[in-house]
């Protein structure tokens, strides 16, 4: 059971620690702000619930702490995506084109430096917003 | 493999933090900073509970929460000051 | 750990130097804030972690970016030459260098301050209080007078931003003209989060003899709470919630509520702030007094912290419109 246990849990940390490279690296690497919401705000969905079930299952016994550690799990799972979502749509009103969109249609954006990622990738959904 | 998840965190926060200083737009910002918030509340929780330090579900749970406002204000705040003016060019 | 976490503090604060766009600035010190808080934790100073927490990244960075709404956003150049101001700031950083030299590792048990009343308070106080948080019976028992006196502070800011900005009572809401207010998403997030945040704040505030946290952090919570709702659901509801004439009131209840129980035991034939007045057992009377104390610190905190936030919202809106012309 206790092996059982640790391996869990070692393998929750590794797959979320990883995770949270991913995002890391697609936040740094991704080319514009709309793509870098989707690297972030996926990946850290995912992190932060497997990285805090590690905790749990790490822990000796359930205790208080592992519900206050539930508490923020939820109380993250809860914000991120939403924070995510508000910050989307407050830079499409704020003006920000996507990508493909601005290639597209108009050509011009904030956003010039790497306009050679493949536009036909997602041109249809993003189009139909 | 704790401490494999400290260090991951960390590196991953030093990236946001590059995306923070560069970050071609406003929003970018934002984003990493709601970033490096969250992998404050997660460093905390994991190097808390791998150093042992007493109390740390508190305040991880109290950095969500801030996190999360913070992020709100920003976003509030910073529309306020783009989109007035650009509504009465209208 | 602690160097990851110096470097990350050094190049926020680089950055924030360099960066003239205010806002990013504001966001950088979030960042900073949060950064620092977590170096407390690692220095095991809960409280002052929960602080940090609370205000520097919470309250802080929404009193900036209300004043940034107030203000320009961008910084202008400076004129000046920046060579004397770096000359001096290098002399008076050596020299606080040079006297970091003299001063005891950290956690050396053979430094003054571990001597003279540390050990004190680390001994007598699970015996004399009863309370398993020593910084809070620190706090609000033994240096009764030192926060008293911070209670003051925070109350004097508060009229202090009253007396200048003074608290617009305009209710209007503006649909259709926020990105952040029309998001269905967001607002029933909100309402269901908000229960949990002012719930955390209560637990805070009555958990503080435990473990981490007190009037002044629980506090603020209840404050960012409120501030929660009224950024998203804008501006007015919640004056429609917690009038600001009612938060004047409520902020010199709470210092008077903390003075109240310094004059009780005055009464009672005792020292100012003696608790021993309140009840028959002494330890149950050190209880009563903290929780009396705490309460009053709480108080008078969340209703300055909104009181603020208003004064300040609300004379953003009164700029905006005199600027524009008035709303479709």
């Amino acid at each position: 059971m206790d092996t059982l246990l640790n391996f869990l849990s070692a393998s929750c940390f590794l797959i979320g620690g990883f995770l949270c490279i991913t995002g890391g690296v697609g936040l740094l690497r991704f080319p514009d702000f709309f793509t870098r919401v989707h690297a972030a705000g996926v990946t850290e969905t995912l992190a932060t619930p497997l990285l805090i079930t590690g905790i749990i299952l790490n822990q000796p016994d359930i205790s208080l702490d592992s519900m206050k550690l539930l508490m923020i799990m939820l109380i993250v799972l809860a914000t991120n995506p939403t924070a995510s979502h508000a910050m989307t749509k407050a830079a499409l009103h704020g003006g920000l084109v996507p990508l493909t969109q601005s290639k597209d249609d108009s050509g011009d954006s904030t956003e010039k430096q790497a306009t050679n990622k493949k536009p036909s990738d997602n041109g249809g959904d993003i189009s139909t917003l | 493999m704790l401490f494999a998840a400290v260090v991951a965190i960390i590196v991953t926060m030093g990236l946001a933090l590059i995306r923070a200083c560069l970050g071609p737009t406003a929003y970018d910002r934002m984003l990493a900073t709601n970033m490096v918030g969250t992998k404050a509340v997660l460093l905390i929780a994991v190097g808390g509970h791998a150093l042992g330090w007493s109390g740390y579900a508190d305040i991880a749970l109290l950095y969500a929460m801030i996190n999360f406002i913070s992020s709100i204000a920003v976003m509030r705040f910073f529309e306020y000051q783009k989109t007035l003016p650009s509504q009465e060019d209208e | 750990m602690d160097i990851a976490l110096l470097a990350m503090l050094c190049v926020t604060a680089i950055a924030a130097i360099r960066i003239r766009d205010l806002f990013a600035v504001t966001m950088l010190f979030g960042i900073y804030s949060f950064l620092t808080a977590t170096f407390f934790l690692s220095l095991d100073a809960i409280d002052v972690a929960f602080t940090e927490a609370a205000v520097g990244a919470g309250i802080t960075t929404v009193l900036m970016l209300a004043t940034l709404r107030l203000t320009g956003r961008y910084e202008r150049k400076p004129k000046h030459n920046i060579f004397i101001p770096l000359i001096v700031v290098s002399i008076t950083g050596a020299a606080l260098v040079y006297g970091t030299l003299d001063a005891p590792l950290l956690g050396d048990p053979n430094a003054p301050a571990q001597q003279h009343v540390s050990p004190r308070y680390i001994e007598e106080s699970p015996k004399e209080i009863g309370i398993p948080n020593m910084v809070t019976s620190v706090l609000a028992s033994y240096r009764g007078y030192d926060t008293l006196g911070e209670t003051f502070v925070i109350f004097c800011a508060g009229l202090a931003v009253i007396i200048i900005l003074g608290i617009q009572d305009s209710g209007e809401v503006h649909p259709g003209r926020s990105a952040i207010g029309d998001q269905l998403v967001l607002r029933v997030v909100v309402k269901v989060l908000l229960p949990f945040i002012l719930l955390f704040a209560l637990y805070v505030q009555l958990h503080g003899d435990y473990g981490a946290g007190g009037g002044f952090q629980a506090g603020i919570i209840f404050a960012s709470g409120f501030i929660l709702y009224d950024l998203v659901f804008g501006e007015g509801d919640a004056r429609l919630i917690v009038p600001p004439n009612f938060l004047k009131r409520l902020a010199a209840l709470g210092v008077l509520l903390y003075a109240g129980v310094g004059l009780y035991s005055l009464f009672n034939g005792k020292a100012f702030l003696d608790y021993s007045a309140l009840s028959d057992n002494p330890t149950s009377a050190q209880h009563i007094g903290i929780f009396l104390v705490e309460l009053g610190v709480g108080i008078t905190v969340f209703s300055v912290a909104l009181t603020i936030f208003f004064a300040f919202s609300g004379r953003a809106q009164i700029t905006v419109k005199t600027d524009r012309r008035p709303p479709l």
